[in-house]
């Protein structure tokens, strides 16, 4: 085995604040923003790119956390679900979440919610097509996958993507 | 067992010749590593046989989509969002674009690149027959320069494939000449996203006075590498459409290919169900 480097400073804007790192390459963001970065809403679920719990926004762009080195977020601007309430202020896809009985064990509940403001950036009238589509990566096991759709709507009609 | 990251390295020289230098410098040494949907997760379940990987991920040489009069040419770090976000390959290359929209999730969809599906060489990876049918070539870059290869043969066994090990693919090319086919795909699998396929099948066609005058098809999940069905193409070649070719069809499909039991299905319902999609193909063609 060839000795490996040690870790290496990575600079990235997260959830809209300039923030460096100390970090192996290889580890996986999931586990530098829950364990160096104290931001433990982002979940692990699966660890295998199957569920959706990690998911937070690279780039604008959907990803699981769980998939990415570290290294691939040097740069770049990283927003989890702590990015999303404005202080005491919930999102309003949050709101809709928390109205729509939408979570439940509240697990896989981070990754829905930051999926949907994904989906709802890009299509701001989503059908009922397009959220279960948006939503098909992050698996619930309990809520049962309607109120959560419901949620989506909601949030959707009181114009987020707008 | 989970792996340790201080057990691995990974560099990110930031550009192509950066890259081919290092595995010029150590040959099969070094693992590319583009968006990691493949590799991070052999990586998390502690099976990832390599210590030192190299990033291409977002190098611009391995980046966009060319379209010139003759030919598409897809950098193999294009992820399959960019896939099936583009106009060409979405109106063109439908095939390759629903397959696209198949694979795994969206999240997967923004990390996962082509380049990196053809190298993770899964027989079940749903663009592959896209590709077989399209006839795709294959731009190959090293330090000794490149070189362009078919498609069709670069998988050579299970996880084999005609790649030295100094080697990355830079390209994939598609030729301009399918207007007028008839283009027809189907993934059967517990459910479209996420689920790896158990059955999936690609075809263009093309009937001219009622004769079918070109044929392609090709399935994943059916043998150890994605495969044409060349049997199958050639019975149904200069035939007209009608149940009696159906009926061939669909034998010799499912007689040519080489299934396995395994977690997602079971070899007879895989014969079974490529026959039958064999047959939904030429009924379409067929009308």
């Amino acid at each position: 085995m060839s000795p490996a480097r040690g870790p290496v400073e990575i600079k990235l804007t997260l959830n809209g604040a300039a923030c460096s790192v100390d970090a192996y390459p290889m580890e996986r963001l999931l586990d530098v923003l829950r364990h160096q970065l104290g931001l433990t809403g982002t979940k692990e679920g699966c660890g295998e790119g199957e569920c959706g719990s990690c998911s937070v926004l690279m780039d604008g762009k959907l990803v699981n956390s769980c998939l990415v080195p570290v290294l691939h977020a040097e740069g770049a601007k990283v927003v989890t679900i702590e990015g999303l309430a404005q202080g005491e202020q919930l999102h309003a896809l949050q709101q809709a979440f928390l109205e729509c009985g939408g979570a439940q064990c509240g697990i896989c509940t981070p990754g829905m919610i930051v999926a949907a403001s994904h989906l709802l950036s890009r299509t701001a009238a989503p059908t009922l097509a397009d959220i279960r589509e948006g939503l098909a990566g992050n698996l619930c096991r309990c809520t049962g996958y309607i109120q959560i759709i419901e949620a989506v709507a909601e949030a959707a009609r009181r114009g987020v993507g707008r | 067992m989970r792996s340790h990251p201080a057990e691995y390295e990974l560099v990110a020289p930031g550009s192509l010749q950066g890259v081919v230098t290092l595995l010029a410098g150590e040959p099969g040494t070094w693992l590319p590593i583009a968006g990691g949907t493949d590799v991070m997760v052999q990586y998390a379940a502690g099976t990832l046989g390599a210590r030192r990987l190299v990033s291409i991920w977002n190098l611009p040489e391995l980046g966009g989509i060319e379209v010139s009069a003759e030919e598409v040419r897809i950098g193999a770090g294009c992820t399959y969002s960019e896939l099936c976000g583009h106009e060409v390959v979405a109106r063109e290359f439908s095939l390759l674009a629903a397959a696209a929209g198949w694979t795994g999730s969206i999240a997967n969809q923004n990390r996962g690149t082509l380049g990196g599906n053809i190298v993770n060489a899964s027989p079940a990876a749903d663009s592959l027959p896209a590709l077989l049918v399209y006839e795709a070539e294959l731009i190959l870059v090293s330090a000794r320069g490149e070189r362009r290869v078919p498609y069709v043969g670069f998988h050579i066994g299970y996880k084999k494939m005609g790649l030295a090990p100094d080697e990355l693919i830079r390209a994939v090319c598609l030729p301009r000449r399918y207007a007028g086919y008839v283009a027809y795909s189907r993934k059967v699998g517990a459910r479209n996203a996420q689920a790896i396929s158990k059955v999936c099948v690609a075809a263009l066609g093309k009937v001219t006075g009622g004769v079918v005058e070109d044929v392609r098809i090709a399935a994943g999940s059916v043998a150890p590498v994605p495969v044409r069905l060349v049997e199958t193409e050639r019975v149904v070649r200069g035939r007209g459409v009608d149940s009696e070719l159906l009926a061939l069809a669909r034998k010799t499909a499912a007689g040519e290919i080489r299934p396995i039991d395994d977690i997602r299905s079971n070899a007879g319902y895989r014969a079974t169900v490529t026959g039958n999609l064999v047959r939904e193909f030429l009924g379409r063609l067929g009308r």
